[in-house]
Order: C-alpha cells, then sequence, then structure tokens
C-alpha cells in the first residue's frame, strides 16, 4: 500500500517530504527508543512516535523508513521538516494516540 | 581505502552524518544491502555514543576487497567497567539525552550484534577506542 492511501484512510495531515509519498508501506515499527528503531525496524516501515526532533529523519534515512507518522498532533521541530523534505521521506501528523493509531495502521496494512 | 570523519561531542544535529557517508560508499562499491545494513546500525550507534558521552571523537574506516574496519577514538571521561557497559539497559546518559529516546543503553549491544568483530579499550578520564570489523562476504565470520 502506498503512503498516499495511507494519510487518505487514517485520515493524516502531511507536514512534509511530500515527493515521498508514492513510496510502498510493508510494515510497521512503533518504539519511542532510536536505538530500537535502528536495530530492528524493517526497511519500508511507517515508524510511528512521539519524537519530534532532527535524529528522527537519521534514523528514518539510514533505516530506508517509508515514513514517520508523529502521535498526538504534536509539530516536528523546523529542522526535522527540512531533512524529511530533503531525503523524501514523509512526516504525517495524527491528534490520535500511539495506540490508536498503531491499531489503525494494523488493521488497515492487515486487510491487504 | 581509508577515510576520516571528525565527531563533535554534543552535537546531535549531526548524529547519523558518518553512518550516512559510509553507507552511500558502501553503496557505490556494491556491498551487499544485508552487509551494508549491519554495519550502519554498528556505526550509527557508536556514533551517538561519542556524541552523547564523549568530547569529541574520530572515524577511521578502512576498506579494502573483503572487509571493513572502523576505529572509533574518542576523547572523553572513559568507560570503567566494560563488561557493565555492555549489558543491554545499562547507561549513563543524561536524563535530557534519554528524552530525546537515546540511552536506552541497547548502543553497545548493537555494536556487538551488527559487527563480526568489536574490540573496546577504554581509559578512564582520557577516552575510548571501538574497533569494528565487518567482513563483506558472509562466510568469512
Amino acid at each position: 500500500m502506498k503512503i498516499a492511501e495511507i494519510v487518505s484512510k487514517l485520515d493524516l495531515t502531511v507536514i512534509s517530504g511530500i515527493n515521498g509519498l508514492n513510496r510502498e508501506v510493508t510494515g510497521g515499527y512503533v518504539s519511542d527508543l532510536l536505538s530500537d528503531v535502528i536495530g530492528n525496524a524493517k526497511e519500508g516501515s511507517i515508524w510511528i512516535t512521539l519524537q519530534t526532533h532532527q535524529n528522527i529523519m537519521a534514523v528514518a534515512s539510514l533505516k530506508e523508513l517509508a515514513a514517520v507518522i508523529i502521535v498526538k498532533g504534536s509539530v516536528p521541530e523546523s529542522d526535522t521538516v527540512r531533512k524529511s523534505n530533503e531525503e523524501n521521506i514523509p512526516i504525517l501528523s495524527t491528534k490520535a494516540d500511539t495506540f490508536t493509531i498503531t491499531g489503525m495502521l494494523f488493521k488497515l496494512l492487515e486487510k491487504k | 581505502m581509508q577515510y576520516r570523519y571528525k565527531i563533535a561531542g554534543g552535537d546531535f544535529s549531526n548524529a547519523g552524518s558518518v553512518a550516512s557517508s559510509v553507507k552511500k560508499i558502501l553503496r557505490q562499491l556494491n556491498i551487499s544491502h544485508s552487509v551494508s545494513k549491519r554495519i550502519v546500525i554498528a556505526l550509527y550507534e557508536g556514533e551517538v555514543n561519542i556524541v552523547a558521552h564523549a568530547y569529541s571523537g574520530i572515524a577511521d574506516v578502512e576498506i579494502d576487497s573483503e572487509k571493513i574496519r572502523i576505529v572509533l577514538t574518542d576523547k572523553g571521561p572513559g568507560i570503567p567497567d566494560i563488561p557493565k557497559a555492555m549489558e543491554e539497559g545499562f547507561s549513563t546518559a543524561s536524563p535530557q539525552v534519554r528524552e530525546m529516546g537515546f540511552g536506552a543503553g541497547m548502543g553497545l549491544s548493537n555494536m556487538k550484534k551488527n559487527s563480526d568483530t568489536m574490540n573496546i579499550t577504554s581509559e578512564t578520564g582520557k577516552g575510548t577506542v571501538v574497533e569494528l570489523i565487518n567482513y563483506f562476504s558472509t562466510d568469512v565470520r
């Protein structure tokens, strides 16, 4: 499933990295610990986190993640947005908390 | 081939840039994805350790036809008890660093898991040297 489709089905807001919306999503990963994500997330996954600083984009880029969903309506810092645009890895925002958005994404990805 | 990168202690804005540069080089050299993924993880963690704990550091990267050898040398507080530091979950990172999602005590074990050889030497009050070696052909291991 493409990120763009997930954005519309889960009613996410695209904050940045619009050129990456055509990326294919192969799974998801949920963690706020960067070492956990760098060690265990799989390429092509959507990463759900509450972190907003620019290091999340360094991790997303090194791991070739499809996109990052920031929860609870938090706003990423400007450096994070800039890196997302440079790397074409979208940052998506949701008002939902981690539990809720993870459940929704899981259901959506499981269906296909 | 040899490359040298400087790493500034405390500069989280650039954490991961050495791993990113080395990843690009490995891609240009057509190193297999499964091998380069491990190197990138180990190097990223080493880089973050220098940023989070040391005053300054250097990453020396040597690549030949069979392996990559990375030596991370820092000036910093050193590691008084290396076996303890290797334990998953043990960390001396500051609360601020932890709030950013670092300092989970997974860095050194991620490095161990994702390198073929890892050697650490450290002198308290002076600094730490970490050597990571990964072979390009997995059957060399």
